[in-house]
Parts: C-alpha cells; structure tokens; sequence
C-alpha cells in the first residue's frame, strides 16, 4: 500500500502540490491522468523519493520514505522517469542487469543472470540484448528502460508516461506487458498516463489531477464519467460504452 | 533493427535463449572480442609506459654504468619518473570519476579553480611576503598547508551548493569554473606588481613540470594517493551506478549525495596534490578519460580505470622521452600534451548531440 | 528550459512597443547624468597634474579625453556583445567570455603577429574580428546541434572552449618566442590609449546604431530556426548579421584594448535585474551602464595603487566573477526542477 498523508509541495508562491491525501491499495493497476502541470509527475517522483517533500508523509509498505534507508527502499519501490540519459555506453543486457544493483551491489550471481534474462524475455528483448542502447529505437529502447525497472522485483513499480515516443501498436504491446507484469508477478504499478482511454482499459483504479490536487480517485467505472472527466480537463468529454469497456469521446 | 510483431516472435524466442542461456550475461564487456580488444590494449600501453620510463631512466645517461656517479644520475631521474607516475594516477582517476559523478564527460575537474588559487596562493607568497618568503615556502609543512587549502576550498564549494534543497550540479560547475576565473585575475593583479625577478621566479613554480616535484613531499604523497586510489577502485561497482544519473542511482539505492560528495572530495584531494606538486594541467586528465572510454568499451569502472591509468603514464612518459631524447626540447612537453587534450576537446565536443 | 531562461522576451516584444517611445524617463536621465560625471571624473583622474603643468591641457587632449571616450565605446560595446549573444542564444549566461570569443579573439591577434612581423593596427583588428566571427560561428553551430538538459551547461562548454583556444595561443606563443604578445594581450588596459591610437573604436558607434536598427528581428531570431522563419524573418542571415556585429565589437576592442572579462554579461543582467526581462528595451539601458560600468571599473584601477596603475580587465575579472555568481545563486531560487 502507497499512502500519502497530508503531502505539500511548494515551488514558488503560486505553483503549490497538496495537500494530497490518498491511499493505493496493494496489486493491481493504478493511473495518474489530468491536465498538463497539474502535478501528476510531480506526485509520482514524490512518491519515488526523487522529489522531497515540504511536508506530509509517504508510507510505501509501510517504509516512511523520508527516513528508511534507500537501499532498503530499492527492494520494494522503483521509478521510470520519462526522459533517461546515459553519459555511458550500456548494452540492453547491462542495462537491465543494473535493476539487480539493490541485491547484488554489483556483483552478478547466476541467479541474479537468470533474472535478468527473464524479463529479457519477458519483454520481447532477447534478440535484442546485446545491441548498445543507442542502436535501438525509441520504442526498444523504452521496452529495455521498463525491463530495468522490472528487473529489481519491487513490489511497487512507478511508471511516468511509459508510452511516451510510442506507436498505438507499441503501446498496445506496453500495456500488455505492464497488465501481465501487474498479474503474474503480483506487482503494484502505478503510471503517469496522457491518453485517458488507454488508462481506462488497462487499469483497476484513476487518479485524477487537477491544479496539484486530487480531483477524483476510484475504480475506472467511477471516474470514466463524463461531469467528472469535463470538469478535470474543462473540455466537453462524453464517455460511451465501447466494446472493452468505457470510452471518452472529446 | 525491425521488429516482428508481438504474437509471431513469442514463439521463436523460446528456442534461442534456451541454447544461449550459459553465455547469457550482462558482464562488463558485451563480447569476447571487446573484452580481448580491452586487454591487448591495457598490455600494449603498460608495455609502451614501462618501455619509455626505462628509457627516461638509461637512455643517453652521459656517465657509463661503471662510473661511481651513474647511480646518482639514475636516482634523479627516478624522481621525474615517480612525479610522472603521480600526476598520471591524480588525473586519470580524478577525470574519470569526477565525469562519471557529473553525468557529463566533456567538463575535467582542473576547471574548478585549483590551479588558480594554487598560483594564488603562490603569488600571494611572494607579493605579501617577497621572494624570500618564496622561496622558503617549500617543505613538508608548507606542501600540506597548500593542499590543506585547496581541499577546504573545494568543500565549502560542494557543501554549500550540492547539499541542501537548491543543490544542483551544473550551479557548482559554473560557479568552481567562475570562481577560477576570478582568482587568476586576483593572481595576474598581484603579479602585475613584482618586481621582473621575482617573476621570473614565480613563472618557473606556475608552469606545469614534473622536474619541478620536490622528491622530499614523495614519503607523504605516494601513501595518500594509494589510499585514494583504493578507495576509489573499491567504490568502482559503485560509480557506475553513479554515473546512471541522480534519478536512476537514487532508484537503486545510492545516497546519491553522499556520494557525490564523498567522490568529489576525493577528486579535490588528488588535484591538489598533482597541482601542488608538478603545477597545473588543464587537459591531461580530459585526453587521458576521453581516450580511455574509446579504448575501454564498458561501463565498468573496474576496467576503465586501469586503462585510464596505463593510458596517462604511457602518454606522459613516452611524450617526456620523445621530448627529451629525439626533439631534444624540455619545456614544451606539458604545453603540448595540453595542446593535443584541447583539440581531443574540440572535437568530442562538435560531435555531441545531446549534453 | 533555453526559453525558460529568458521569460517571454519575444512574446512580450509587441506588448511591450509603446514602452519604446518612453525612454526618456526620469530614472533613465539621472543615469546619463551619473555616466556624466563619472566621465568627468574619468578625464581629471590621473597622475599628471593638468592645471600645474604648463603642457597640462595639451596632455589633456593627447590622452585624458582620447581615454574616457574609450572607456565609453567599449563600455557600450562589449555590453552590446553580451546583449546580442543572449538575445539570440536566449540564455543568460553567454557573452563573449563564457563564448570563448574573446580567445579567439586573442588567437587571431596573435597569428597576425606571428604572419607579419610589426603588424599595424588594421591588420591586428582584422585578424581579431575574423577570428571571433569564427569561434563564435563555431560556437553557434554547436549550439543548433546540441540538445542541451540545462540552460548551465551553455557558458561551462563556452568557458572550456576559450580555454582550449587560449592553451593554442599559450602553445604559439611558447613556440615562436611570442608570450610577451599573449600575456599583453590577456590583460586588457586603457594606459596606452592615446590621440592616434583609439579611433577604431568610432566603429563601434556604426556597429551600436545596427544593433539598435535590428534589436527586434535579433529577438524574433532568439525564438529559434522554425519559429523566426514562419515568422517570415530569415534567420541564417540574422545569425550571420548578429555574428558579425559581435565579432566587430569583440574584435576592435580587442585589437585596441585587450581582453575585457564577464562586462558583456554583468551589465545585461543587472539591468534586467532591476528592469525586469524585457532585453529589447532595455538596450539603451544596457548600454549606459556598460559606459558607466567600465569607467567605475578603470577609475578604480588607476586609483587603487596610485601613481601605477593595474590593467582594468583584472578589476572586471574579480568584480565580475563575483557578480556573475551572486547572478547565479539568486536565479537557481526561482528555478523550476523539472
């Protein structure tokens, strides 16, 4: 469980985040949808500890993220940032090997390479592993960033716009990984998500931000509703039922 | 660099990594043939320094072997050599550590102003104090207090703008290299004013040379470095979760400030030495980590500091040898090992897409 | 985070035309009024008694007026300099130091030496400036190429480039006997202007006039390729324009004076610190205090060890650091992290 209590943070005198109460249940598919600076990012690098927070509380599994050690944190929680740039030269390989870092300090046991090769595999990579990272495209490379992330087994994995410099197809294919990831491994993963139907369809619960506040938090019937959905991203948004579930239509 | 669509290529992965799975790893180098590359190299270099110092040491000595004062002659030279060996080992780890903590491997740490306040405090010697001061200003004592120095510095700079809720990077950069800037102006004022023969005597302090190191400070030198150089290899697997960035390392688990920090003032430590002792050189250590990453293709620190450090001892012996025994001409060789590392720049920097 | 730095300078342009017409405010006369007299001051500060001595006031023309209207070219030129380069670079931190322009320009001085032997003062200002339109083009180009993370990472590249260019000057002077040249050069000094030596610096006025004639389309060019063009402003010819104002300046102060540090970059922002981020009007702005920066700066470096006189560019160098740095610490406040 990711729990916020009473969080704040302040830029300047006009750009605020918080107070942001909110509670994320354990397994399962959280997204983060809202308007452009509404703090969704922000929110989720808060939770990731690569924000500090001015004030408030996050708990993840209980781990008050201010003061547990970070190297305890790193087996439980991990975070994608949208933008990653490496000054190194790494292969897809010893990228994902990286995600083994919390445990192994460097030093790859076989079972460590087992692991890695697993969400190789997992991710469609294998053909791919030892290409540099710069010889791959966007959408590959995205793919090695998610099996690094993946590959440190936390029970809770932050995601922000995983889709980001992805095809539909690509994206579909993402999704399809994130949802199975979230099933199979029992994994709690919660992304930062532009495209509202995309969130719909693969997620068991939406947060909705607005102005660095929590707007709407429920189950993806509650929130897919067209005053809500209108009134966070003040244009007119109509939902229909679609043959996979609700549909916003703007 | 196609790829298939999901459902097709489910089917065949299977097979493949079955059969690859025992060469399945995600070592240092990607393959066999990197990792043989990375060793003929390391060897081929350590060969190329071991050979140029024992040049540096026999070669041309005007005394023959059987003359009483040939040992004599031997042993200063040994000195050069070990001065040499100590500014080889301060840039190449320096340079490659202090890239690898910055994210950014066109900046050298000789930038942050440890050469200008060195010929600050050096001028500051002979201009508060006269030439007599200078020249009295050697010893162990002395040696210690300038390093003492230049460290403190360093760390009121990472203290006050690394830590704390500001704390940013490229804020510290900037400001080290401004902060050199206006010290060398400080040290040109002050030199404007002395008389033509205390300058020429502080000239020949300020120009970077290795028959400059006074052999005295090796017994309290050689011990620290080693322990740097320890350290910074044990802190190797480290650095290169470091050098994924603040984000990525914090993700893994690093305090990623205290770490920084911890480095960077192991980086101050070896340039205040080198400084102190052989003078300043700016872009030795940016040519020595430049060419290493090429020569090394990992990302592994285990492996590209050696190859830093064979890279900086062979290119400064064998340039000292070139220098002395077929060019015939001593002082040039640092201004063109600076020259050679600033055109490296130029060209690393023009070919950069992204910083 | 490169438009960031410079909040709204094009955008506001149009808003801001009728601001335009009043220049002429009470604050900006009480400037020209304060330059005034330091200008006055300027002219009667010195070691040679003018009212005492019989050649008093001819000295005074031969080399106190010829001096202060140096001071006040150079001042307004190397502040331009630095205005134009941020203008079109829309980054704070880039003048003709933090640029390596002014290296360049030292490199070419130095190479026209070494061609020519006893080189007069054409030769040496042209060599200057087409030095300088170089390294600046080369730094420009870089700048198109690059995808930058930080708007910081602009004047670090700019500094370890001049020192690169200054390490090759270091080099030739070394090999050809030359240092002399380039320790002369580094220190930029007003002590040997006098009447037949300074009147290359009236180039100045032509290149400030341009600089005043172009300010706006230089602005719409600081908004990049795509948007300047669309905009139907040919921007190739706009960067090549700025290129070459730049290099004038940098270059004929060189060649005249020697190496000024960090003023092209103080007094832009200083000015904006107190008149806000519109760069366009503050030009006039930017160039008065320029005048009044540097005759601050020499009067200070005639004083301070009086009856010698230190090379005003070590006074610009440590005033200048330190202002550079204040700069940065009170904008890293208002910085989003992003």
């Amino acid at each position: 469980m990711i729990k916020l209590t009473e969080v704040q943070k302040q830029y300047t005198e006009k750009v605020k985040i918080g107070p942001l109460n909110i509670e994320i249940p354990k397994a399962g598919f959280t997204s983060l949808i809202g308007p452009n600076g509404a703090g969704k990012s922000t929110t989720l690098m808060m939770i990731g500890r690569l924000l500090s927070i001015d004030e408030g509380q996050i708990a993840v599994a209980h781990m008050d993220i201010g003061s547990s050690k970070s190297k305890d944190l790193a087996k439980i929680i991990t975070i994608l940032r949208q933008e990653n740039h490496f000054v190194t030269r790494l292969s897809v390989r010893q990228l994902v090997g990286f995600g083994r870092f919390p445990y192994s300090d460097g030093r790859l046991t076989l079972e460590d390479e087992a692991i890695i090769s697993k969400y190789i595999d997992f991710l469609d990579l294998t053909e791919l592993e030892n290409r540099y990272l710069d010889e791959l495209s966007g959408g590959q490379r995205q793919r090695a960033y998610v099996a690094m992330v993946l590959c440190q087994e936390t029970e809770y994995v932050l995601l922000d716009e995983p889709l980001n410099n992805l095809d539909i197809a690509r994206s579909v294919q993402m999704m399809e990984h994130l949802r199975a990831a979230a099933k199979e491994f029992g994994r709690t993963i919660v992304t930062v998500m532009h495209d509202i139907n995309f969130a719909a369809k693969y997620s068991d619960r939406i947060c909705a931000m607005k102005d660095g506040q929590i707007a709407a938090y429920g189950t993806v019937e509650e929130i897919m509703d067209p005053e809500i959905l209108t009134s966070i991203f003040e244009t007119k948004i109509e939902v229909i039922e679609g043959p996979y579930g609700p549909i916003a239509i703007y | 660099m196609s790829t298939m669509p999901y459902s097709t290529k489910q089917e065949h992965i299977a097979m493949p990594s079955e059969k690859h799975e025992s060469n399945r790893s995600a070592k240092a180098f990607r393959t066999k043939k990197d990792a043989r590359r990375y060793w003929i190299i390391l060897i081929s270099l350590i060969a190329l320094g071991l050979t140029a110092s024992y040049g540096l040491l026999v070669y041309n000595n005007p005394v023959p072997v059987s003359s009483p004062s040939f040992i004599p002659v031997v042993m200063r030279r040994v000195d050069a050599l070990i001065a040499m060996l100590i500014a080889a080992v301060c840039h190449s780890l320096a340079t490659v550590s202090f890239q690898s903590v910055t994210n950014n491997r066109i900046i050298t740490p000789s930038l942050l102003g440890f050469e200008a306040l060195y010929s600050v405090i050096q001028t500051g010697t002979i201009f508060f104090f006269g030439a007599g001061a200078l020249i009295n200003f050697v010893g162990i004592g002395s040696y210690l207090f300038q390093v003492v120095l230049m460290v403190c510095m360093s760390l009121i700079l990472y203290g006050w703008l690394l830590s704390g809720k500001y704390g940013d990077l490229q804020l510290m950069l900037l400001v080290g290299i401004i902060i050199g800037t206006g010290l060398s102006s400080v040290s040109t004022f002050m030199r404007k004013l002395l008389a033509p023969s205390e300058f020429d005597l502080l000239q020949a302090r300020l120009l970077g040379s290795v028959n400059n190191a006074d052999s005295s400070y090796f017994p309290i030198v050689i011990p620290i470095i080693l322990v740097i150089a320890i350290l910074l290899f044990f802190f190797a697997r480290k650095l290169n979760v470091l050098s994924l960035g603040r984000d990525v390392a914090t993700t893994f688990g690093m305090n990623y400030q205290a770490s920084i920090i911890y480095i960077l003032v192991l980086v101050a430590v070896l340039m205040s030495i080198s400084t102190s002792l052989i003078g300043p050189l700016t872009f030795y250590g940016f040519l020595v980590a430049t060419l290493s990453y090429q020569a090394a293709p990992t990302y592994d620190h285990r492996y590209i500091f050696p190859m830093a450090l064979a890279l900086a001892f062979g290119i400064l012996t064998s340039a000292y040898f070139l220098m002395y025994h077929v060019f015939d001409s001593q002082a040039v060789v640092s201004v063109i090992i600076e020259l050679f590392g600033g055109i490296i720049f130029l060209i690393v920097v023009l070919r950069k897409r992204s910083l | 985070m490169r438009k960031h730095a410079i909040a709204g300078a094009g955008q506001d342009a149009q808003l801001h035309y009728s601001k335009q017409s009043k220049i002429w405010t009470k604050s900006f006369i009480l400037a020209i009024f304060v330059v005034s007299i330091l200008a006055v001051i300027s002219l009667f500060t010195g070691v040679y008694d003018i009212r005492g001595q019989e050649d008093g006031w001819e000295m005074f023309f031969i080399t106190r007026v010829p001096r202060t209207i140096a001071l006040i070219l150079t001042g307004a030129a190397m502040a331009m300099a630095g205005l134009v380069m941020q203008l079109i670079t829309q980054n704070r931190f880039v003048e003709p130091t933090t640029t390596g322009t002014i290296e360049w320009a030292g490199l070419g001085l130095l190479l026209v030496y070494l061609l020519v032997p006893a080189p007069s003062l054409v030769l040496r200002m042209s060599g200057a400036i087409l030095f300088s339109f170089i390294g600046t083009m080369i730094f420009f180009l870089f700048l198109r190429r690059v995808r930058l993370r930080s708007s910081l990472i602009v004047p670090i590249i700019g500094l370890m480039l001049g020192a690169v260019i200054s390490s090759v000057s270091t080099f030739l002077g070394l090999f050809f006997q030359m240092s002399q040249v380039v320790e002369n050069w580094f220190v930029g000094s007003f002590t040997s202007v006098q009447v037949g030596r300074y009147e290359y610096l009236w180039i100045i006025v032509i290149v400030t006039i341009l600089i005043f004639i172009y300010a706006n389309k230089l602005t719409l060019a600081g908004l990049g390729e795509d948007i300047s063009t669309s905009l139907g402003v040919n921007y190739n010819g706009l960067i090549l324009l700025a290129n070459a104002l730049i290099a004038v300046a940098v270059g004929v102060v060189a060649a005249v004076i020697g190496n000024l540090p960090f003023l092209g970059l103080i007094v832009p922002n200083i000015v904006s610190l107190f008149r806000g981020d519109d760069l366009r009007t503050n030009l006039p702005w930017v160039c008065v205090i320029g005048m009044g920066t540097i005759m601050v700066s020499d009067i200070i470096s005639r004083t301070i060890i009086m009856p010698f006189e230190v090379p005003v560019s070590l006074i610009l160098g440590t005033m200048g650091a330190v202002v550079f740095i204040v700069i940065l610490l009170r904008q890293r406040k208002t910085r989003r992290v992003s």
